[in-house]
């Protein structure tokens, strides 16, 4: 096995009196897709906050290590030099700031045909958004999408995308299983943060989280098998029906497309 | 490269020998802090340009006309422009001083004729500024549903030695609109006392937008004022404001609802960084129970989430807090209620 391009080693980290994160211990090959499942509140977003050094989620405990260097103690910006980005959940939107000079910002060597290449990638005219303002006369939908434009220009070495997947329709989750595969194609590992089971049709590899820790980590098939049994105690106990398996593999097929 | 100004001044002392060098070193300041000299030089587009208390040049459109008259420490100026004319490029507006210290008054009065439409760019440009006044007193008449709208970006240098004072009062008649933007966000701003009072009549629209980026020990202080007086009378002041280091702003808006269904919206956003203070006091007047007022502001360090997001596409705080900055700055004009994207 080649050496772990991200590991985190017992991470833990308390938030308000409360434990977030406990004891999560990760690693991320170089190039792969590694899926991180878990259910809403299971830590997901808090461990990528932290992965990128954000504020408020220093760790108190634990060590991360990014391609062979402890980055535990940096700074966002020195993690993102080293080539490690965040996407988030629900991206922030730029008051004056047209799509391409955002673009341009995290991929600085990068020419006109590259940002556009990006936009394109994630099925948006170039000729339409690339002098559009990022505020909020565009959809979330929309803004999500950009925001993957803007870490796929970047050519980063690991990409942290924080549900790529929520809040958008059907067919934009084809765009997006079929960029992150594009990344991985060239050379780009990715966290696939994700609470949709199916969403692992996309990875090389998973873990499970549940209650801020790591419970499991496998194959994503192993992974998806345990999060339906495993990892929903509370909601069967409320009589919550399991998804039924035909449904989940119709979709996951959709999202995966051809490989 | 023709090094003459296109016209000259018109009815004014135009043989002083350095007249076109000075107009030349004028527009080579202007570039140098980003402007675009080729639009002061457009074929058709009318022209007045002053440095100083000297008139440099003047070149009139149809439709559009100049009157000017030197003063001791600047220049008295009529503007006119005909009633029912749609001039067609934007007007543009150069005043400007190369030395480093004295006083530019500019004392303009604009009257838009019934039913014309017109745009103004004007240029301010300071590039070497230590002990600098530049006074600007406007009177301007919108007549009955023409629309005027009013351009004004500052080009300051980097010494922040400069008092800028622009003051305005405005008279917009019945069905007329008055958009216009005022901007300092290149150099320093020095001192600004910013003044603008605008009466609205019934069925005209006033939509003010100002921007400033204050450093070091800048000072700002922004007063704008709406009378909706007439019927259906709208107004909207948009204030995008910056402040770092040790600068200071305030900021004083009124508007008020004086007729039925007077409309009025006030929406000012300020940033603060380092040890500068910011100020905002939105004050709302209704004298009729049909007209309605509204306030938003926020005041406040740079969002903490866009901060993130750039630092996560590698850039340093410092960078990216001026990102923000400047886009928001930058993002007022992508907001006008008339859909036209412009100030």
């Amino acid at each position: 096995m080649t050496k772990a391009l991200l590991r985190i080693e017992n991470l833990s980290l308390r938030r308000e009196g409360y434990e977030v994160l406990r004891h999560v211990n990760l690693a991320v090959q170089p190039g792969e897709v590694h899926g991180l499942l878990g259910l809403n509140g299971s830590g997901k977003s808090s461990l990528a906050y932290t992965l990128m050094g954000c504020g408020g989620y220093a760790p108190d405990e634990g060590t991360i290590w990014f391609a062979g260097q402890d980055i535990t103690g940096l700074s966002i910006t020195a993690r993102a030099r080293l080539g490690l980005t965040l996407a988030w959940q629900e991206p922030a939107r730029f008051e004056g700031l047209p799509v391409g000079a955002y673009l341009a910002l995290g991929a600085r060597d990068a020419d006109a045909a590259r940002l556009a290449a990006a936009l394109e990638a994630v099925a948006l005219p170039p000729a339409v958004y690339l002098k559009r303002p990022v505020n909020h006369a565009l959809s979330g939908g929309e803004r999500k999408r950009i925001e993957l434009a803007a870490v796929f220009a970047m050519r980063p070495k690991l990409a942290i995308l924080d549900e790529p997947d929520s809040g958008v329709d059907t067919l934009t989750l084809g765009d997006i299983a079929a960029l992150i595969r594009r990344m991985a194609g060239q050379g780009a590992a990715v966290l696939l943060i994700t609470h949709r089971d199916e969403m692992l049709a996309v990875a090389d590899s998973a873990s499970l989280m549940c209650q801020g820790t790591i419970v499991f980590s496998g194959s994503p098939d192993e992974t998806r098998t345990y999060y339906g049994h495993r990892c929903r105690p509370h909601v069967e106990a409320l009589g919550a029906q399991p998804w039924p398996d035909e449904a989940r593999i119709s979709l996951a097929t959709e999202i995966a497309g051809p490989r | 490269m023709n090094t003459e100004p296109r016209s000259k001044p018109h009815g004014l002392a135009t043989a002083e020998p350095g007249w076109a060098k000075e107009y030349e070193a004028l527009l080579e300041a202007y570039s140098q802090a980003g402007g675009d000299p080729a639009a002061l030089r457009a074929p058709k587009a009318a022209t007045l340009v002053v440095s100083a208390n000297r008139v440099l040049a003047v070149n009139e459109a149809p439709g559009v006309h100049f009157e000017a008259e030197t003063l001791p420490d600047g220049v008295r100026a009529h503007i006119a422009v005909d009633p029912d004319a749609k001039i067609e490029q934007p007007v543009h507006l150069c005043f400007g001083m190369l030395p480093a210290e004295g006083v530019q008054r500019i004392e303009a009065d604009y009257e838009i004729g019934a039913g014309a439409q017109v745009e103004f760019i004007a240029h301010c440009t300071f590039p070497n500024a230590l002990q600098l006044k530049h006074i600007m007193d406007a009177r301007i008449h919108v007549g009955p549903g023409a629309t005027m709208q009013y351009r004004e970006s500052h080009y300051h240098g980097p010494h922040g030695g400069i008092e800028v004072l622009p003051k305005a009062r405005v008279e917009v008649d019945a069905g007329g609109r008055f958009l216009t933007s005022f901007t300092l966000v290149q150099g320093r701003v020095g001192r600004l006392e910013f003044d603008y009072d605008v009466v609205v009549g019934e069925h005209g629209v006033a939509e003010l937008s100002t921007k400033a980026y204050g450093q070091a020990d800048d000072t700002l202080h922004v007063n704008e004022t709406l009378h909706l007086n007439g019927e259906g009378a709208r107004g909207l002041t948009k204030t995008r404001i910056a402040v770092r280091d040790a600068a200071t702003s305030e900021v004083n808006t009124t508007a008020e609802g004086n007729a039925p269904g007077a409309r009025g919206h006030m929406d000012c956003t300020e940033i603060v960084r380092g040890d500068a203070i910011a100020r905002n006091t939105p004050i709302v007047v209704v004298r009729n129970d049909r007209a309605q007022v509204t306030h938003e502001a926020s005041i406040g360090a740079v969002n903490h989430k866009e901060l993130e997001t750039l630092m996560a596409h590698g850039l340093d705080e410092e960078a990216a807090v001026d990102v923000i900055i400047r886009g928001m700055l930058q993002g007022v004009n992508d907001e006008r209620t008339d859909g036209t994207g412009r100030a």
